[in-house]
């Protein structure tokens, strides 16, 4: 490794006692503490099964969690992460020097922590986390996130949920997750404050996929990324990133309509910081710059190294919790706010019955593939375990049948003259909405 | 040959266990919750996509009355956490729509909240053509014709909606 050996911090220079290194861990794993179990085994047996627990992290809280699992004695750690170092990473994702710019995080944060930490195996793995499937999310005693889209996180729990098979306990991955405004995640702000994203607050939370409440129950919860009317925009701008959305929303449109507004491109930066500085001028509003106008178009909020740190701290010892029983784990949701002083405050949030995710398990339903679909419908009518009277009803690819708008059920009610076989997979699913619940409900469909 | 076969099983296997998402999910009750009443219809180019789909509206009422008007809903796999996003096909003279078809209704953007469902943008979309509204303008021009003389305006809309010209602007023809 190309490393500069002043570097402080470089894993060329561990000045690091070893045995000294594990002793307030094995403290902790080797007594009973006052909230401790009764049930609980203190000592090796215990301190064994922490170091065979596959973990797997991903994500925008990387670096601090990899670091945290490793000095929690994890041995056996996987890491996904799709980006690549840029140079604005380095004042707080520790584990990257100047030299790694350009080099996958995953690669670089595993082989870092993997010098430093004796006896630790880290996995990178650089892609996305839905490119990995449910066999391969089997595998892990418990999934720690700290993902930087909302997007993801409802994948990854989707996933997980889905996985659950009530005969089986193993499949009952615990989902640690962990969030920053940085990371574009962040509580609702309260009627009456301000919701400016600084950075300072975060969350983490306990998720046992079909047990607790999950990340689609407290979906609600979350406010969407605060948005200015766009009348403002076009019309009266206040400030200076109001001319910034314009020259990004209204006037690249009018312009330059045919060339996709790419906002790693420096020369589309350029031309909507001029054409935002401009409008800027008529308006006699200042303050337009080229970095505000780059933060503006590209959403970014500054991620501050201490909220990171102390949120990926709570995750981590919640994995430690969970993997080791040495205490109660978080029930289930802790807030953080860093704005003025510290304050945290844990709740439980409660499960949502109506969960389009957790509510809704895929229940088997064994068919005649010779059936219509028309005929499958009306026994679902009939059937005691479902009594849908008016169901819709969809796979991932295909619209099966949709009884309104009438546009659509026109062109869908051919398919109930076809046979199952004809539309579906042996052991596909199906997802069903009816007006009569408010629930929907999935089915996976084996063929007889 | 063998290997193959068990390929083309695994990526038959890789492929069924793709699910419904649930921003499908979504969307299907969404449709099936829909009133649409007299004057909107909606029509999906592709059936199996029900994530993008074209809203028309057609008002019997109002200053906007006879015409046809079409509306792209473009929803991501995000929904119901961001607002589907709608523009405006057709070139139209109207204080909250702009010439490019962008749209200003606050629950397309800053009052979204996913809780909110596709009825309660559709009837937003009604509203803006019986009730324009000069406060949130969009084309400035028309706003101003709106707030100084409603008269004025309302024949500037008729105008447009044959395909005339309203201050050196041509719009496009939306009468049924």
């Amino acid at each position: 490794m190309d490393l500069d050996a002043e570097t402080p911090g470089s894993p060329e220079a561990p000045v690091v006692d070893q045995q000294g290194r594990w002793k307030h861990l094995y403290n902790v794993l080797s007594k009973p503490g006052p909230y401790t179990d009764e049930d609980w085994a203190p000592g090796s047996e215990t301190i064994q099964s922490l170091e065979s627990s596959k973990i797997l992290g991903a994500g925008g809280l990387g670096c601090e969690i990899l670091k945290n699992l490793a000095l929690s004695g994890f041995k056996d750690i996987h890491v996904i992460d799709m980006d690549t170092i840029d140079i604005s990473n380095l004042n707080r994702q520790f584990l990257f020097r100047q030299a790694d710019i350009g080099k996958p995080k995953a690669e670089v944060a595993a082989a870092f922590v993997q010098k430093r930490v004796k006896g630790v195996t880290i996995t990178p793995f650089v892609g996305k986390i839905q490119d990995k499937d449910e066999d391969y999310y089997m595998q892990f005693k418990i999934i720690i996130c700290g993902l930087d889209s909302i997007e993801a996180r409802r994948w990854i729990n989707a996933t997980l949920i889905s996985m659950v098979d009530m005969e089986d306990p193993e499949s009952l991955k615990p989902l640690v997750d962990g969030g920053t405004e940085g990371t574009s995640y962040h509580p609702a702000p309260l009627k009456g404050r301000s919701n400016l994203r600084t950075g300072f607050k975060g969350q983490a939370r306990v998720i046992l996929p079909t047990l607790s409440s999950c990340i689609e129950c407290q979906l609600d919860m979350h406010a969407p990324r605060p948005a200015v009317p766009l009348c403002t925009i076009a019309t009266i701008p206040r400030q200076p990133q109001h001319c910034i959305e314009w020259a990004h929303q209204i006037a690249w449109q009018e312009k330059r309509k045919d060339d996709p507004f790419d906002s790693d491109d420096m020369e589309h930066i350029s031309w909507v910081y001029n054409a935002a500085y401009e409008r800027a001028q008529q308006f006699h509003i200042h303050g337009v710059t080229f970095q505000m106008t780059q933060g503006v178009v590209k959403n970014i909020i500054p991620a501050i190294a201490s909220t990171n740190a102390v949120i990926a701290a709570s995750t981590t010892s919640e994995v430690l919790k969970i993997a080791s029983s040495c205490n109660p784990y978080l029930d289930n949701y802790m807030m953080y706010a860093g704005e003025e002083g510290v304050y945290t405050y844990t709740f439980e949030a409660e499960k949502k019955p109506d969960c389009p995710v957790c509510g809704n398990l895929a229940r088997k339903m064994n068919v005649d593939p010779n059936m219509t679909l028309g005929e499958f419908i009306e026994s679902l009518g009939e059937r005691a375990e479902s009594q849908l009277k008016k169901p819709s009803m969809r796979t991932e690819e295909k619209t099966l049948y949709q009884r309104f708008p009438p546009q659509l059920e026109e062109s869908t009610r051919p398919n109930l003259k076809l046979k199952l076989a004809e539309l579906l997979e042996d052991g596909q699913e199906i997802a069903v909405s009816d007006p009569a619940y408010t629930i929907d409900f999935r089915f996976r469909l084996n063929f007889n | 040959m063998k290997q193959q076969e068990a390929e083309n099983a695994e990526g038959a296997a890789g492929k069924k266990k793709k699910k419904v998402t649930a921003a499908q999910l979504r969307v299907q009750r969404d449709l099936q919750e829909l009133t649409l009443g007299n004057t909107m219809k909606m029509s999906f180019p592709n059936p199996d996509d029900i994530l993008n789909f074209t809203l028309t509206i057609e008002p019997d009422e109002g200053m906007y009355k006879n015409g046809t008007f079409n509306f792209s809903f473009a929803v991501n796999q995000n929904f119901p956490h961001d607002p589907p996003k709608v523009k405006c096909l057709q070139k139209i003279y109207h204080p909250n729509i702009d010439l490019e078809g962008n749209v200003c209704l606050n629950i397309l953007r800053e009052d979204w909240k996913p809780v909110l469902n596709l009825n309660a943008v559709i009837v937003g979309m009604q509203f803006l053509f019986l009730e324009p509204n000069a406060s949130d303008p969009l084309n400035k021009d028309a706003a101003e014709d709106l707030r100084t003389t409603r008269e004025a305006f309302k024949k500037n809309v008729r105008s447009s909606m044959i395909g005339g010209t309203v201050r050196g602007i041509s719009y496009q023809r939306v009468l049924r």
